[in-house]
């Protein structure tokens, strides 16, 4: 029987990894990662074994779905100042393009590019995350990466032009 | 043995990257892109988004844990967690982040209103009931008919708790337990009626002011809350019946008031 808290302890960093990748700030993410353990040590007494990384990221993305519903409101247009690029080093403008490529995806086609790519997670595994079946996850994932690589290849476009 | 020629389906190109390709099939679809670089292209795009990510992301997984989320501070003192997160979410108001997230939707958990006990209390009562009514087994832990249910919640909650008659409202009480709140225990009696449908009593100390009676819908339900006497009440049931909800809600205070 794998002990609870230690468990929940050793996901910390994967979860604050994962949250700030979907949310894009880091307060908002540690407060997602704080109502999750919370809620993950309310229901210690209801953990019946299973996964408890899959139960820890379902949680997590149910409330971020949830905190994304109220925003959701009013129309969303996420506009990046322009003049943070310039002098931006090549590091640093890189990991500007992959947020701004995340943040024109909509919510379920991020946390599965997510789930998949940055926290490892198998298809059955984000399957059951995402209640919905593998075939879903897949189409997801295809969708996901189609527009990232677009935004990506049009980044690209736009600094040659600058040049 | 597989085909070395078969075409590669665009599932199986995603799945290379993923390691998700049964192994019969890796060595084909690896040929494959051998052999047509602009699927081979694609992949390596994929590829790249992958390491994208990693750059920027997994430092955040190497930092050391802030204080916040320490888990003994959090199983302990979860009023501290409350202040740390509206102070946060005053942080993102600021920021202009996050104004909508402060708007008043039960769904988007306790956080948005951290500061108000209420609120606080009818988001717990609402997700047990959401976690509870859903159980086939083990909706409640103690049933109807042991003769300890009431006097249990009642003392660990701090007043005579009356589990009121709802037959006039075609439910049956089921039974009850005891769930950790905002100031103390709280009781949660659980009723049903024939087609199986559950309608939820939550009682608790609350230092709050007397409120009268209050509506709110989230999902597909429904609850009406009210504070007396120190004490915070929620009756939470299907969404859209809320004159229903507030006739269960007056017979539980009658009954109760009746000594």
């Amino acid at each position: 029987m794998i002990a609870f808290r230690p468990s929940v302890e050793a996901m910390i960093p994967a979860l604050r990894r994962y949250a700030r990748a979907l949310t894009r700030d880091a307060d908002i993410a540690d407060d997602l990662v704080q109502d999750t353990l919370v809620r993950a040590l309310r229901s210690e007494r209801l953990f019946h074994g299973g996964d408890i990384r899959s139960w820890l990221y379902t949680i997590l993305t149910n409330l971020n779905r949830n905190r994304r519903r109220s925003l959701a409101r009013r129309p969303t247009i996420s506009q990046f100042n322009e003049d943070d690029e310039a002098g931006a080093n090549g590091t640093e403008a890189e990991g500007r393009d992959i947020e701004r490529a995340l943040v024109g995806l909509v919510e379920e086609q991020r946390s599965a590019l997510l789930l998949v790519m940055l926290e490892g997670l198998t298809y059955r595994e984000v399957a059951e995350i995402q209640g919905v079946p593998i075939g879903t996850v897949m189409s997801r994932l295809a969708r996901a990466r189609s527009h990232i690589k677009s935004s990506l290849d049009g980044e690209k476009v736009m600094l040659r032009r600058v040049k | 043995m597989t085909e070395p020629n078969m075409p590669v389906t665009e599932d199986e190109l995603h799945a290379l990257v993923d390691n998700e390709l049964p192994a019969d099939r890796r060595a084909a679809v690896e040929n494959w892109i051998e052999t047509h670089p602009e699927d081979a292209a694609r992949v390596a795009a994929w590829r790249t988004i992958g390491d994208s990510l990693h750059a920027r992301y997994d430092a955040v997984a190497d930092e050391a844990i802030p204080p916040s989320l320490e888990l003994d501070r959090l199983a302990s003192r979860p009023r501290s967690w409350m202040i740390g997160v509206a102070a946060a979410v005053l942080l993102a108001f600021a920021a202009g982040g996050a104004i909508g997230w402060l708007a008043h939707d039960a769904s988007a958990a306790a956080v948005a209103t951290a500061a108000d006990p209420v609120t606080s209390m009818r988001e717990e009562a609402l997700a047990a009931h959401r976690l509870y009514i859903g159980e086939v087994r083990h909706p409640i832990e103690v049933r109807a008919e042991e003769n300890h249910l009431l006097p249990w919640l009642s003392r660990r909650i701090g007043m005579t708790l009356r589990a009121p008659d709802l037959t006039k409202f075609d439910l049956k009480l089921l039974g009850g337990r005891l769930l950790p709140c905002v100031d103390g225990p709280a009781a949660l009696l659980m009723y049903e009626n024939e087609k199986g449908e559950r309608v939820t009593l939550y009682a608790t100390q609350l230092k709050a002011p007397r409120t009268s009676f209050r509506y709110q819908e989230a999902d597909k339900f429904g609850a009406i809350f009210w504070v007396a006497d120190n004490y915070g009440w929620v009756v939470s049931g299907p969404a859209g019946d809320k004159p229903r909800l507030k006739g269960i809600a007056m017979a539980a205070i009658e009954q109760g008031e009746r000594r």
